[in-house]
């Protein structure tokens, strides 16, 4: 007897089981699909004609602004310069944009695998560091020297967030070391030093930092404001960072230290060419996604009164002449954010895929 | 032999020794030169003037406090503001979080769209300017003669939303709370004797009584029961109002904070195997048993300790509050120094305060960990 032939099975290529699967599968399925195509689209269109249809763009036509036509683009070409420089001195802006250009050039640099050795590195951020200070602080070559108090805008929230890498950076790999020490007293001092750093609010380390380390300083060790608030955040950056650090140390198989004692090879070399590389390669996302937090917690610092990137925006709200475009300002502030920490969040899915694929 | 041992346990001795002596000094030092700065400065040491009353008072508070008020009950006070907006915080995000996890792993395109775009966008924004962000937009609105009306019983103004409240006092509240935690602990310890649906509908029912009780019982004989706000002049009498500040800080640190922990939740839900769902496909269930049975219990335990780091972070996010003057714990204890002077003293206590708050997150996170951890194999 035979058995009649099952039809064959729906078709599972073709626009039309494309559409089926990804948003038609069952009723409920194509209800909510209907939903969300609408919500993007009135959310799309939104964006095109409030942002870009019915935009003021120059401030020649400010006068049409805050009539509930479009965005008020004026505002940024009107004050773009104190949200960028805050209030360094007019004629040397460009001392400023080349300093974060470089800042920005060492980051992509720092990205690509060539520079991954115990030395580049370092090296290239000391350079490029160097080469930022130089440029925004001047004295010499006939720039005019520019105080730290006078920075301002993206510059110091550049100059914040370098600084806390460069000086955390070491200072995590200390630390690490140091929690994982055979020495119980060091390692137990330590760990509770990482411990409570990580319990507390960045905030109050950096108002402590700011206001309380002057009473316990003698005067001669005070230093300025920014550079102890940059020591506060280095520290909390580095008890944030150890523990990734001692993650990667941790997994190294024990195998390869032994070998390495056994080879006679000093203490130096095992940490410098043996542990500390593969640490740091174990524990790459982490570490951007690190980077990550702390180039948006540079913010914090308004809090405490210095004038970077979001102060600065929050000043040009804050007058009565653009007080009406706080909506304008603040997107471009966001979108000054979130070109840096997108870019930098990219970087690390490519790297994790990579890491997947092997070649880690 | 026993000669190189004891020179090495010899030197690691002398190296912890030398460490730790360095570290008193430091601290002594550091001590003695803040004790000559603040004398110096003609201010008080100790902890007396706790006792004092402040002299200023807060904008938000959830328990009753005025400029007579002592530095202790302020300090108390603000104490509670951060939990308030922090608690709040955490279970309004975890539940949007959940949604938008739900969102981006659905086979649905839009949807996934959507919640792609909405976690790019929340999370690489920085929380504080996200908080600012609200907080203009909050503060931008009609003032309260033109507050926008919803049926004279709700209004939307630049001073915040205001609603109608039952008229219940601070105790009442309390005996609420107490009420529900009883409640609960009722729902599962009766789990034997009745059917889901009977516990269910008999908590509810209990707490209504309660809350009935409550209301009906302790007021005035001329209070209404339920209080409706009022436009009295410029501003609203009566009903409850939600402030710019409070409700600023809450979506923003709601709205970030989801974006994180919808990550969080997508990354657990990814990571149960897949033969797993498989097996209980095989079995029979339908796709919300293997839901319910297999994804969320397994992916719960794979996300929980991401998920509790995430929390305390959270807690320490409330203090960007300040920026926009909501009185949290660091607020107030920053307030207090300007005011006072007692910058050591007050400094201690805003540390303890938010190291006992985050352990006590953590710690609670951890148990909740031991009890759901797998039995036997994992």
């Amino acid at each position: 007897m035979a058995i009649a032939a099952l039809p064959p099975p729906a078709t599972q290529t073709g626009v039309g089981a494309w559409l089926r699967k990804h948003f038609f599968s069952t009723w409920y399925d194509a209800i909510l699909s209907l939903i969300f195509l609408a919500l993007i689209f009135w959310v799309v269109s939104g964006i095109w004609t409030w942002g870009l249809r019915d935009a003021i763009w120059t401030v020649e036509n400010r006068d049409a602004c805050g009539h509930g036509v479009g965005a008020c683009w004026a505002v940024i070409q009107d004050r773009h310069r104190l949200i960028l420089f805050g209030l360094y001195p007019y004629e040397e802006h460009w001392r400023s944009t080349l300093a974060c250009l470089a800042v920005i050039a060492t980051m992509i640099l720092s990205c690509v695998p060539l520079f991954w050795t115990v030395w580049r590195l370092p090296i290239l951020w000391i350079v490029g560091f160097g080469t930022f200070v130089l440029l925004m602080r001047g004295g010499f070559a006939g720039l005019p020297l520019v105080t730290t108090e006078q920075w301002g805008g993206l510059s110091l929230t550049i100059f914040i967030f370098s600084a806390v890498f460069v000086l955390g950076m070491p200072l995590a790999v200390i630390l690490a070391f140091a929690r994982r020490s055979s020495l119980p007293v060091i390692a137990r001092v330590t760990g509770i030093f990482i411990d409570v750093f990580r319990s507390l609010p960045l905030l109050t380390i950096l108002f402590a930092a700011a206001v309380v380390v002057p009473l316990v300083l003698p005067d001669w060790l005070q230093g300025d404001k920014l550079g102890r608030v940059i020591i506060g955040f280095s520290l909390f950056f580095a008890a944030y960072q150890a523990e990734i650090i001692r993650a990667g140390l941790q997994s190294i198989p024990d195998g390869q230290v032994e070998a390495a004692v056994s080879l006679n090879m000093p203490f130096w070399s095992q940490v410098v060419d043996i542990q500390l590389p593969q640490a740091f390669r174990n524990t790459l996302p982490s570490t951007i996604n690190q980077a990550v937090i702390t180039f948006k917690e540079t913010s914090i610092v308004t809090i405490i009164g210095f004038f970077e990137v979001m102060a600065s925006g929050n000043a040009v709200v804050g007058t009565g002449e653009w007080g009406q475009q706080y909506v304008e300002v603040y997107l471009f502030l966001a979108f000054i954010y979130f070109i840096f920490v997108f870019g930098l969040s990219r970087y690390g899915a490519w790297l994790e895929t990579r890491m997947r694929l092997g070649h880690g | 032999m026993s000669a190189l041992l004891r020179s090495r346990a010899f030197k690691r001795g002398a190296i912890q020794t030398g460490f730790l002596v360095l570290l008193v000094g430091l601290i002594i030092a550091a001590a003695v030169v803040g004790r000559t700065n603040i004398l110096s400065q003609g201010m008080a040491t100790g902890f007396g003037f706790l006792e004092q009353t402040t002299g200023w008072t807060l904008s938000f508070s959830v328990i009753d406090i005025g400029p007579r008020s002592t530095y202790t009950r302020m300090l108390f006070a603000g104490i509670l503001n951060t939990l308030a907006v922090g608690l709040l915080t955490l279970v309004l995000a975890s539940l949007l979080g959940l949604i938008i996890a739900l969102m981006r792993v659905s086979t649905n395109t839009p949807m996934k769209i959507v919640g792609g775009t909405y976690i790019e966008l929340f999370r690489n924004v920085p929380v504080i300017l996200q908080v600012l962000f609200w907080y203009a937009l909050l503060t931008h609105t009609p003032s309260p003669r033109n507050a926008i009306n919803f049926g004279n019983i709700a209004f939307f103004s630049n001073r915040g939303l205001t609603l109608p409240a039952p008229a219940l006092s601070a105790w009442d509240v309390i005996l609420l709370a107490i009420g529900a935690v009883a409640l609960a602990v009722a729902f599962r310890t009766l789990a034997l004797q009745f059917s889901l649906r009977q516990r269910f509908l008999g908590c509810i029912a209990a707490f209504a009584g309660l809350f009935f009780v409550l209301i009906l019982t302790g007021r005035a004989p001329d209070m209404p029961l339920i209080s409706v706000p009022e436009l009295k002049g410029l501003r609203f009498v009566g009903g409850f109002t939600l402030k710019p500040e409070f409700t600023a800080l809450l979506i923003g640190l709601v709205l970030f904070g989801a974006s994180y922990i919808g990550e969080i939740i997508r990354g657990g839900l990814l990571s149960v195997d897949r033969g797993k769902l498989e097996a209980g496909a095989a079995l029979g269930l339908s796709n919300p048993q293997i839901n319910r049975l297999i994804r969320i219990p397994l992916a719960f335990r794979a996300m929980l300790p991401a998920l509790s780091n995430q929390y305390v972070w959270l807690m320490k996010g409330t203090t960007v509050g300040i920026v926009i003057g909501y009185p949290d714990y660091f607020a107030v204890v920053s307030t207090s120094i300007n005011q006072s002077g007692q910058t050591l003293e007050l400094l201690a206590l805003l540390m303890i305060g938010f190291v006992i708050i985050n352990y006590s997150i953590g710690f609670g996170m951890n148990v909740l960990n031991e009890r759901l951890k797998l039995k036997g194999r994992n």
